[in-house]
Formats: structure tokens, sequence, C-alpha cells
């Protein structure tokens, strides 16, 4: 998996920490995507690809 | 085969069952995502009631939210007068980039984690209230013991609002969102709160304080007429929200005994819970709205640069193409991916703190009152079917 993290588009609601906390995590300041874990065990992979359907703002991708 | 709807249609309001969307949404959702809708004030635009289609135009920036550029869905009485005086601030009607300057200054304050740390004061104020009310009479009004004050009390101290103002903002805050309320009642109510909360700026510049308008006010980005109206916005949006959610969300599960038990004796079940309720009840039933800027295709159909589209976010988030079985209350199916907190940039800023509100507070009520039923029959329960933000006006309730 190659995750990538647009933090620019961000909106930070949460919805990717909220799905996958293990690879997805809010900065303190603004909120925005913090990426912990770019690269997952493929046992993530459903999870990872649900939070990037839920982001509101299309900041993440998956391929 | 169903009747494809007389076009154009008006924006369906009359529900005829407390928990449902009007049924002819329904039945046009059959038809298509889009249906060609007169507004309120006579515009010819659009009504979209698919799934796919609302998250793809919500987060289409092609499609603007500021409020001179939208044609209210349903009769409104500041329809005119909002041409267009929302007061500075009001970011939830504002486009890039002028909206991502209010919603980076405030999404730190509402992440996931933050809204954990506040789980044990949550909790807290939960029991309280439970503690209250089995101190008091029966029956009780679930909205003014319970559903009420939680979320009154978490959005005040969070914001840094005196909970003891509170008989005067929520006065103003219910006649802002009714739809019955005069143009003059109305205008009274947004200009008492806004200097209710321009005073407020003046008094967190005067004494710093730990909390969030304080840290707005020290932050020094925006001016007292902004701050003034951030947190109105955050005050109301606070409010009318999560309060309707756990008191209409409790009269669904009263109504369904089977899962109201999976939400009280599995703890398991309460995330997943919550995103039904959010999903079934759908609360915000009026709306958004968005227009075009440009010429926009869209499932066929061509919608032209100044129309209009206004959402039935309960018909899309009843979408027989997005969830098996829509019209089933299933506290255990996979139900995220509603529309209930939105889509896009404007996506709910304070969704996080809304599902641990929830979370927290419905298994608590349920597990304290197990014997929690309707004081009165649930067709003389007054639902909040003019107001914009849908729910109960009181729900006396006995155990």
């Amino acid at each position: 998996m190659d995750i990538k993290a647009d933090t620019d588009r961000c909106i930070g609601a949460g919805m990717c920490a909220l799905t996958v906390p293990e690879v997805f995590d809010q900065s303190e300041e603004e909120g925005t995507v913090v990426l912990l874990d770019a690269d997952p065990p493929a046992s993530r992979e459903t999870a990872v690809r649900r939070a990037v359907q839920l982001c509101p703002s299309g900041a993440l991708s998956v391929s | 085969m169903t009747e494809a709807p007389s076009c154009p249609v008006t924006f369906p309001t009359a529900r005829r069952h407390l928990f449902d969307p009007p049924g002819e949404v329904l039945q046009w959702q059959r038809q298509g995502a889009l249906h060609r809708m007169t507004f309120a004030d006579g515009h010819l635009g659009w009504l979209l009631t698919g799934h796919s289609a609302a998250r793809a135009v919500l987060a289409d920036n092609r499609f603007s939210n500021r409020t001179e550029l939208t044609h209210p869905p349903v009769p409104h009485p500041l329809a005119r007068q909002e041409n267009r005086q929302l007061p500075p601030g009001f970011f939830l009607r504002m486009d890039q980039p002028e909206h991502t300057r209010f919603r980076r200054l405030l999404t730190g304050q509402f992440t996931v984690r933050r809204m954990r740390q506040l789980e044990p004061r949550i909790e807290e104020i939960t029991s309280d209230r439970l503690d209250a009310m089995e101190r008091g009479d029966r029956p009780a009004d679930l909205v003014q013991s319970f559903a009420l004050p939680i979320p009154s009390l978490v959005i005040c101290e969070l914001l840094g609002v005196p909970y003891g103002d509170r008989a005067q903002f929520q006065r103003d805050s219910a006649a802002l969102l009714n739809l019955d309320s005069s143009a003059e009642q109305m205008s009274a109510a947004l200009v008492d709160l806004m200097a209710y909360m321009r005073d407020l700026v003046l008094r967190k510049r005067a004494e710093p304080a730990d909390d969030l308008l304080g840290g707005l006010v020290a932050g020094g980005e925006l001016d007292d007429e902004e701050l003034a109206g951030v947190a109105l916005l955050l005050l109301i949006a606070g409010h009318e929200t999560t309060a309707n959610m756990l008191a209409l969300g409790t009269f669904a599960l009263l109504r369904d005994p089977a899962q109201l038990a999976l939400l009280r004796d599995d703890p398991e079940v309460a995330d997943n819970a919550v995103e039904e309720l959010l999903r079934y009840l759908t609360i915000i039933h009026m709306g958004p709205v968005r227009t075009a800027l440009e010429d926009v295709e869209l499932d066929g159909r061509l919608i032209r640069a100044g129309e209009s589209v206004a959402f039935s976010l309960p018909a899309a988030n009843r979408d027989p193409e997005r969830f098996d079985d829509p019209d089933t209350l299933d506290v255990t199916r996979p139900a995220t991916g509603h529309l209930s907190f939105g889509h896009g940039i404007h996506q709910c800023l304070g969704q996080q703190l809304a599902r641990a509100e929830m979370r927290i507070a419905y298994p608590a009520l349920l597990r304290r009152f197990p014997g929690l039923r309707l004081a009165v029959p649930a067709e003389e329960v007054p639902m909040r079917s003019h107001m914009t933000i849908y729910g109960v006006h009181r729900l006396p309730v006995t155990w």
C-alpha cells in the first residue's frame, strides 16, 4: 500500500483518525492529518480504503 | 411502477411517520437522483435525493455555499433580509479560501484525540443529569432534563460561555431555528445573540481565559465581530444538533425495544448505534443548499450556473443503492458513510464531539432507567416539523 495525505486539502474532520488510528492521526495545532504509517500491513487495507472513502475533503489516496 | 414526479416539485416537508422522511421524496428517489424543484422564492433549481450524487456535489468546489447565491428551499422568515446579512465569522456559509481561514483556527480543538480527552467530563455531566432526573418528578421531559443540558453544558465549558446565561441564548437560538417565527422575531434573536457574544468577547479580552473562545481572542487572528460570529455559530451548532439527536434517538429506541436492548446491553454496539441513529433519523432535514458557479453535468442532467441544488439528506441516507433495507433501524448494520454530518469542506466541525456525547449519553440513560418508557401516546409527542433541525419539542418519559 502507498498512502498519500494532502494536508492542504485536509479539513480536520477526523474520519481517518477515527477509522484507522494505527495509520492516521491529527496534528495538535491544526487538526490536519498526520500519516503515522504510509505502508501499513495488508491486514489494514480494508480499513484504510474505508478511511480514504470517508474522507470528506478528498485529502487521502491509496494505491 | 411509481409515477415520475410532476415537474417541478417543491421541497417536501409533510411527514406521515415520526421518523421517516416525507413519503414522496423516497418515491422520487427511485426515479433518479435529481429533480427539478421550485424554491420558496420562485427560483427553478434542483432537488437532490441520491446518496452518491449528494456526496459528489457536496465535495465539488464548482458549487458555492454562500448565502447571497443560494435560494431558500422552504419559506424562511429571513429569506429577504438574509440577502444577506449573516454575521461575519459564519464560516459555514463561506467558500474557500475564506472558509479555510476560519476552519483552520478551530480544527485542532475538535480532533478525535481532544474529544477522547473530554470523555470523562462528558460522563460526569451525564451522570449528574441522571442523578437529578432520579431525584426529580415523574414523568419528566427528557428534552429539558437530559437531552438539552448535556450538550449545552459541554459546549458552554468548551467554548467558555457561562452556562448560567443559558435562559437567554437558548430562547434566542430556538427563535432563530423556528420557521414559524416572524422575520422581526428572528432578526431580534440574531441581534440579541450577537450582542451577547460581542460582550463575551470583550470579557475574554479583559480577563484571559483558558477556553476555546479565550484562545481565539488571545490568538489575535480574528477581529471582535468575527470572534462573536464564530462563537455564536459554535454555540448554536453545539446545542441544537446533539440535543435533538439525543431526544429523537431515545424516542426511536423506545418505539423499538429490541434495538434499545441491543444498545443498552452490549457496550460494543454503541459506536455503530450512534452512526445508525444519525443515518436513520437525519435531523438536518431542510437542506443544505449549494449553487452552481458554472454549468455542471450530473446524473445525465445539466445544472446551469446560478441554479441552486437543495439536498434531502434524509432521502440520501435512505438510498437503497447505498444502504440495504434503508427504512429499518438496525443498530448493528454498517452505517458509516451516511451524510448526516454533511460531506466536503463543510462537513461538521463538531462531529467527533457529537459522537462522544451520544456514545456516552444513550447507554448511560438506558442503563440507569431500564424501565424507561413514554409517558404519553407516541402520537402526542410534539414533533419539530417546522424547525430547521428535526426532533421533538418535548419527550415526556417515566420509569
